[in-house]
């Protein structure tokens, strides 16, 4: 029987670290899942490196996932941990610098031998006393050589055996913060038990192994209790950015009643929209796997020519790949989504980690004059409702719309409480099947929001064509005039202007004057906004203005920048949405706080930074 | 299935839009092909003249959709096959042409077009090989010969061309057929064959630029008489027979083809290969498809016309199939589904 204390606790951040092949980003999604079910808010983050399968038990092959949960609605994955899982030395040695003062550490004893802690780069055979961490609460369990004794009577080879540590270790962790063991159990079942009976078995028996080791030998002096958060009523799930912006599309082709087409390449952390609307055949989803991102985006026009809401998804180097046809699909006045899960750049850069330094791409990446919609969601939940309106203004508007996300949204997680189809506004893109007065369609004569038409290949009497080169305002005959060109180019901006009378007005959280206005866009939104929240707690006149429509920014801006005496703009680069807003507002001077070292903020430097400029 | 009630004339086809294309270049010969041929496409696949598509790149050869009275997407460069591929996944109904040129498809446009072929997505791609790129002016293209003296390569070029049926074949490609620019009846009729042939088909038409890559082809196409000496049209079913007197043909001397004259060496026509376009093995297509002078006539007509299922087809197919026994109808079944669980 477990006899030790109870202690309640607000809120917890554990971080799972490991191998890559150690498991522990399955065993961070079951333990927030497990936690999100019994009612607490979580985040979540996951923090890989690009490497499948690094050399073991070096630093470069650390993987790791941090879930932060609570009694409230959590809004950020925590900065640093109450409670370190370190399934080897590499583990510890990545991991020791996100570590809370007087932090719990769980290690797996066995792999802790000396040749380990040497490979992992530590200099002596003690990693602790190296790190400093000798005062710190170590739980030194022998996962390994317990996963096997528990798993003796399983008929299993040895390896399928040890996969199963990762179970053993969430075990431990349940009993720690007494979360239940059925829902994982479940879970386990519905996974394993058609394909490999004895599989699930073996997971089964791990999980409550390291459950009943924690228990029975008081390995910890207390057990933690986690109150439920007080959520809204109703029905909940996990979400994560990249299957949220996936299915908000399946809901803009609902609404819209313009069939899903999307034309990819796989890049990451974008991949994972593709895979869940490749799964979508059911909805009548058309998936293409396109052999590179050009042909994602040209894959996609073609499908838009003929009718369907098409997307295309990528990140920052597949970006630059789809440019010109991006230009394409501006000068065709065709609605596509593009889908730009940042990351770490340039180049290359880094690819599992996040970054939001492609604004100014997004917005001007083009040759020649080549205006479309820009916008951002901010958190892993608000990716479905951003893709919904990303799909809605394209093809509402006929134009591209640039849809950024970035690798902390797209593979980080939260509850979302599941909306209903019906409060969706309806979409209804301007397809024409015949012309007013019976002559030839003209494909570029406009509506009062000076939005064209939208006539299908495939309907009698429209025959027309577009194309790449400069067109007649009316007619899709080729204009080399030159007073023609410039009433296009203006019509095309003025069409993506106009766009802002659709848009909501920009909101501000806390009040509406103040010491100090921040300001952020997009994926920033959790961090920027606890670190407010506590700054507001303490009695300081600090608001957020956080955007998520970029172009067109939304009519109240300058209405909402006048009443601060400081506006500092926050955002993971080195300053590009800054720059933007003193290009548009060049009345106000704008602070700045950047960063660009792959992860998140820290609501800790931002709180720091926020006192600094109260001063 | 044919359905008569489509009657077309070619006029149906042609836009209103006057041709900027030079004087007595090739490409007017192609227009006339495929504008003749679309009509006979209507009425024996009964289509009507709103599902006729062309998609183009850059390129002379991509100025096209201005000159046809269809629905028309005139892209950018090199992309052509990728933006048809798209447009005919998402609507199968639509009979999607393709025109691009040597630079545009296989240059730039180099992997959209092994890659559209190796799906065998239902187009019909019809590549005006001029051997040189004429809209900047005269500048070495991946196929011109080696050798070749132009405005980049003023020494020669140093490197070797490219034959576009051999990447047809190379990328598995299950129609491929050739034709000359001022051969306007035998390019109709393989618009026609490419059109009935359920995935993609290339056409490659040999074309005279007469600016900047004038009588390239002269060589074996500057008369009737020296084309019917130095090219041979195949026929599905009949013997590779060539020749004013129809008495040289080719035959397979161990792994390799010949040319022989009938009644020379003991040579009678039984010993010349039957034309086999729909053999799946793309053994002798290739040697065909290959044939060069001064010692083989350059092939002509269907080289190659396999049967197979076309990936437009197989996607639509997925997703009946999927929809005929599936749990989720709509988004709030599949936002309700998994792992959900109620705050009360």
């Amino acid at each position: 029987m477990d006899q030790s204390n109870k202690v309640e606790l607000e809120d917890v951040v554990i971080r799972f670290s490991g191998d890559s092949g150690d498991g522990m980003q399955l065993t961070g999604t079951l333990f927030s899942d497990a936690s999100a079910f019994i009612g607490n808010g979580i985040s979540t983050f996951p923090d890989y490196p690009s490497e499948i399968r690094a050399p073991q038990g070096t630093v470069a092959g650390v993987s790791g996932f941090q879930v932060h949960f609570g009694s409230a609605k959590m809004n950020t994955p925590g900065d640093y941990c109450d409670v370190l899982v370190a399934m080897n030395p590499a583990a510890l040695k990545a991991n020791a610098c996100w570590l809370k003062k007087s932090a719990t550490i769980i290690i797996d004893a066995d792999t802790y031998d000396e040749k380990s802690i040497l490979k992992a780069g530590f200099n002596t055979p003690d990693p602790f006393t190296e790190l400093g961490l000798q005062d710190y609460n170590i739980i030194r369990a022998p996962i390994t050589s317990m996963t096997k004794d528990a798993l003796a009577d399983v008929e299993l080879d040895l390896k399928s055996k040890l996969k199963c540590k990762n179970m053993f270790t969430l075990g431990i962790c349940f009993c720690l913060f007494s979360r239940p063991l059925e829902h994982t159990e479940k879970y386990i079942d519905d996974k394993f038990l058609k394909k490999n009976p004895e599989v699930a078995k073996a997971n089964k028996l791990a999980l409550k192994a390291g459950f009943n080791y924690a228990s029975n030998t008081h390995a910890f002096a207390n057990t933690y209790e986690i109150a439920p958060a007080n959520l809204a009523k109703g029905r909940y799930r996990n979400i994560s950015g990249n299957q949220a912006v996936a299915w908000g599309f399946l809901a803009a082709s609902e609404k819209s009643g313009r069939p899903l087409f999307c034309g990819s390449y796989p890049i990451t952390p974008a991949t994972v929209i593709l895979e869940e609307l490749a799964k979508r055949k059911d909805l009548g989803v058309k998936t293409f796997q396109a052999e590179d991102e050009i042909a994602g985006i040209c894959t996609a026009i073609g499908a838009s020519y003929a009718g369907n809401f098409a997307v295309t998804t990528t990140s920052g180097p597949g970006l630059s790949l789809k440019s010109e046809a991006l230009g394409l699909a501006v000068i065709t006045e065709l609605p596509i989504v593009i889908v730009n899960v940042q990351r770490g750049g340039p180049s290359t850069g880094l690819p599992t980690k996040t970054e939001q330094a492609d604004l100014l791409q997004a917005l001007w990446g083009r040759n020649g004059e080549c205006p479309l919609i820009v916008m951002a969601a901010s958190t892993p939940s608000d990716c479905f409702d951003y893709a919904f309106m990303a799909g809605k203004l394209a093809m509402e508007h006929m134009t591209p719309v640039l849809l950024l996300s970035d690798g902390y949204l797209a593979n980080g997680s939260e509850p979302w409480k599941i909306p209903s189809m019906k409060d969706y506004p309806s979409i209804n893109p301007p397809i024409v099947t015949k012309t007013e007065d019976g002559g030839p369609f003209m494909p570029y004569k406009r509506n009062e929001n000076l939005v064209r038409g939208w006539a299908h290949p495939g309907t009698p009497g429209m025959e027309h064509r577009i194309g790449g080169l400069e067109k007649h305002f009316l007619k899709g005959s080729v204009s080399h005039d030159p007073a023609n060109h410039q009433r296009m180019t203006n019509l095309r901006a003025a069409k993506v202007a106009k766009v802002q009378d659709f848009l909501p007005d920009q909101t501000v959280i806390g009040d509406e004057n103040g010491d100090l206005l921040v300001v952020g866009w997009g994926g920033t939104k959790g961090h920027l906004l606890t670190a407010v929240k506590a700054l507001r707690a303490e009695g300081k006149k600090v608001s957020l203005c956080q955007f998520n429509y970029i172009n067109p920014l939304p009519k109240n801006v300058r209405d909402i920048f006048k009443n601060f005496k400081k506006i500092v703009v926050c955002e993971l680069n080195m300053g590009q949405f800054a720059n933007y807003l003193r290009m548009n507002f060049q009345e106000f001077e704008f602070l700045q706080f950047n960063k660009v070292q792959g992860q998140p903020f820290t609501v800790v430097e931002l709180k720091d930074k926020f006192n600094e400029l109260l001063g | 299935m044919a359905d008569n009630k489509y009657i077309y004339t070619p006029q149906d086809f042609k836009s209103d839009q006057e041709v900027k294309w030079c004087p007595g270049c090739g490409d007017y010969a192609i227009l006339n092909s495929v504008v003749k041929a679309m009509p006979e496409v209507a009425k024996r696949d009964g289509i009507p003249h709103e599902k006729f598509v062309v998609v183009s790149g850059i390129g002379c050869s991509s100025r096209f959709p201005y000159y046809v009275n269809i629905y028309g997407f005139h892209s950018i460069h090199g992309r052509a096959a990728a933006i048809a591929t798209g447009l005919k996944v998402a609507n199968p109904d639509l009979s999607v042409w393709v025109t691009s040129g040597d630079g545009d498809s296989l240059a730039i446009g180099g992997n959209h077009f092994i890659h559209a072929i190796r799906r065998n997505i239902d187009l019909n791609l019809i590549i005006f090989n001029n051997q040189i790129y004429g809209l900047t002016k005269g500048q070495y293209s991946p196929t011109s010969e080696f050798g070749k003296i132009t405005k980049t390569s003023p020494f020669g070029t140093v490197e070797y061309p490219f034959k576009p049926g051999e990447l047809v074949l190379g990328a598995r490609g299950k129609f491929f057929a050739r034709s000359l620019d001022v051969e306007v009846g035998l390019t109709q009729q393989l618009c026609e064959a490419g059109a009935e042939h359920k995935g993609m088909s290339v056409i490659e038409v040999l074309q005279n630029c007469v600016i900047f890559n004038d009588k390239t082809f002269a060589k074996f196409t500057a008369t009737k008489e020296l084309r019917e000496e130095k090219t041979i049209v195949l026929k599905h079913g009949e013997r590779m027979l060539f020749g004013k007197e129809k008495n040289k043909g080719l035959r397979l001397n161990g792994l390799k083809l010949e040319v022989v004259t009938i009644g020379e060496n003991g040579v009678t026509e039984e010993d010349v290969l039957i034309h086999d376009a729909h053999e799946p093995n793309p053994s002798i297509h290739m040697m065909l498809a290959d044939m060069e002078g001064p010692d083989f006539p350059v092939a002509l007509g269907i080289i190659r016309d396999v049967k197979d299922d076309s990936y437009d087809n197989r996607v639509c197919q997925q997703v009946a199939d999927v929809q005929s026994n599936c749990q989720i109808h709509n988004v709030d079944e599949l936002l309700n589904s998994g792992n959900v669980w109620e705050v009360k």
